[in-house]
């Protein structure tokens, strides 16, 4: 069984159909890749998945249970975590309490506990700050735990950005452009990183990315959209020969050099 | 149960704090104008850290915090007035009986409304706070007890400064408690990136609801209290110039920070009070003026509050063992927009 089933997706705004007959199947442990120019829809579909957009028509199954319609949060709960095109950190917030504010939903201490600092406050405590600092030193975050999370800089608020998507513990992780703006040297790191998490996590991951170097040394299999559509998938090696691609990428015309 | 180092810290401070006010009274330096004062001001602390809480921590703007205050003083006030006999089992019930009608009312206003993001809180509670006013000038018509646009006097004045300190010192416990819980964490990150938060599986509407309930809960415990220290309510004390005065309190003192909330509270009626004495009869003229003034020059000064986003270290957490540790800045709630 898939672990994420899109089927004939759609989102209209207004007039404009924003995404339009998407179908996705992600199998268990898989990279897969969303290309395609700018405004092609990659970011909306994340937003369909993660429940920010209420979808127009079709359906999203994850785990086998249909969850379009769905509260961002509950998705989340049910195992869907994100990253941001443009980071969404909690700013002002340390990096330890980004990462620790999404153990939320799995605290197992209630109100009174919290006001009493009762002895299962005290144990939960200790257990969400031991795995929060392993989680921040599997992502070489731990000896800024206590800085503000805007005081980071760029590489690390990506990658702290990540660590507390992760906090959530996803079975599917959607990236979305984790390498913009940053040198080869950083996207070959981000490429090693990905690998790593995803081992190490079980993880399904679907990435958003521009970074050609990234997407064609990561992923196994690449889907690209044009104007809201689905215009090719296949590997890596397949898309880049592909005409279609091509097309959309760089115009009618084109051809490789 | 273990008691932090830091809470045993707080603790003694408290108790010189304490010990200082006491020696003050006897000796006669603290007059019974300015224990009143003093009083009074550590009302608004417990109201002011309620509205720290909902609008420092968790980022929702309300302008009608001053009604909460009011419902649960009339409450508190009118059961004490009519079934109350003085005694200090009589306050408690009434006070809770106060906390919890205004915990209930903005639970009902909440729901709805808090479903929204962005500023509808700060809308709907403004409009609340007319409708409180103009209910406690009316309110003599269906229950008399209640005075009216008269006011109304007569509740037994049961509190004093013992009893206030340390019911202001519970407070400041229990906030700090659920600050740093996981429910305070959910609190701040709503504020840090409302979707962001929703994203990360925090059920938004819910803690956005339960930190205005609780915020709102202590303007009523603290209109509850005041009613027991000041004989005479008027709707006139609840109108949207003390709603004002707490927000003023909380961004003067920093979003964000109980230490900033708790000092500029205390500071600020004192301030009114010399203001008062300085001025004399002008002083009510001058209010307007005078605060509009602090609120500029505080701005242009410190934009970001006295203590924005900085807790005393008594206040916080243990600080974690880090072996390396690059930043200066040491875990906190953190500051507001």
């Amino acid at each position: 069984m898939p672990v994420l089933e899109i089927k004939a997706l759609s989102k209209n705004f207004g007039g404009l159909k924003a995404v339009n007959n998407f179908q996705l199947e992600l199998e268990e442990g898989e990279i897969v890749g969303l290309i395609g120019p700018n405004g092609a829809g990659k970011t909306t579909v994340f937003n369909l998945i993660t429940g920010i957009y209420v979808p127009t028509g079709g359906s999203i199954m994850f785990g086998g249970e249909q969850i379009n319609g769905l509260p961002p949060f509950r998705i989340c709960q049910r195992g869907i975590a994100r990253t941001f095109q443009n980071i969404r950190l909690f700013k002002e917030n340390s990096v330890l309490d980004n990462v620790r504010a999404v153990f939320h939903p799995r605290v197992r201490y209630n109100l009174l506990d919290a006001f009493l600092r009762s002895p299962r406050y005290n144990a939960e405590e200790e257990r969400i700050l031991a795995e929060s600092m392993e989680l921040l030193a599997t992502l070489n975050l731990a000896d800024r735990a206590n800085q503000k999370a805007s005081s980071l800089p760029y590489g690390d608020q990506r990658r702290l950005e990540i660590a507390r998507s992760l906090a959530s513990r996803p079975k599917l992780l959607l990236l979305d452009e984790p390498a913009a703006g940053m040198n080869p040297g950083e996207v070959s790191r981000m490429v090693d990183l990905v690998r790593m998490i995803k081992e190490k996590f079980n993880l399904t991951v679907l990435l958003i990315e521009h970074q050609m170097g990234m997407v064609m040394n990561l992923c196994e299999r690449l889907v690209v959209m044009d104007f809201g559509q689905i215009i090719a998938t296949g590997t890596p090696a397949e898309i880049r020969d592909n005409p279609v691609v091509l097309e959309a990428y760089l115009g009618k015309g084109a051809t490789v050099a | 149960m273990k008691i932090s180092r830091q809470t045993i810290i707080l603790l003694i401070l408290a108790a010189v704090f304490y010990a200082l006010v006491k020696c003050l009274q006897l000796t006669g330096v603290l007059s019974q104008y300015w224990q009143l004062v003093l009083d009074q001001a550590l009302v608004t602390v417990i109201g002011a850290l309620g509205l720290s809480l909902i609008y420092g921590f968790t980022g929702q703007f309300s302008l009608g915090h001053a009604a909460f205050y009011g419902l649960g003083a009339y409450t508190a006030g009118v059961i004490d007035k009519v079934y109350g006999n003085g005694s200090i089992l009589f306050f408690f019930i009434s006070i809770l009986a106060g906390a919890l009608l205004a915990g209930l009312v903005a639970l009902i206003i909440g729901l709805p409304i808090l479903r929204l993001r962005s500023d509808y809180l700060g809308i709907a509670t403004l409009g609340f706070g007319i409708i409180v006013r103009v209910g406690m000038e009316n309110a003599n018509k269906v229950i008399p007890v209640l005075g009216g646009a008269t006011g109304m006097s007569g509740t037994p004045q049961t509190a004093n400064f013992d009893l206030i300190f340390v019911l202001v010192l519970v407070v400041i416990l229990l906030v700090r408690n659920f600050i740093f819980s996981t429910y305070g964490r959910a609190c701040t990150s709503i504020r840090e990136d409302e979707i962001a938060a929703d994203l990360m599986g925090i059920d938004t509407t819910r803690y956005k609801v339960l930190s205005f309930v609780l915020g709102c809960a202590l303007a009523g415990l603290a209109g509850g209290i005041y009613a027991h220290r000041y004989p005479f309510l008027h709707p006139a004390s609840f109108d949207f110039l003390k709603s004002f005065d707490f927000l003023l309190i909380v961004v003067l003192g920093g979003l964000g920070s109980m230490t900033g909330t708790i000092f500029t509270a205390i500071g600020w009626g004192f301030l009114l009070e010399v203001l008062r004495a300085v001025l004399g009869e002008n002083f009510i003229d001058w209010r307007g003026v005078i605060y509009a003034l602090i609120l500029i020059v505080a701005i242009i000064l410190r934009p970001q509050g006295l203590f924005s986003g900085k807790e005393l270290g008594l206040l916080l957490p243990r600080p974690l063992p880090l072996t390396t540790t690059s930043g200066k800045e040491r875990t906190h709630a953190g500051t507001g927009n």
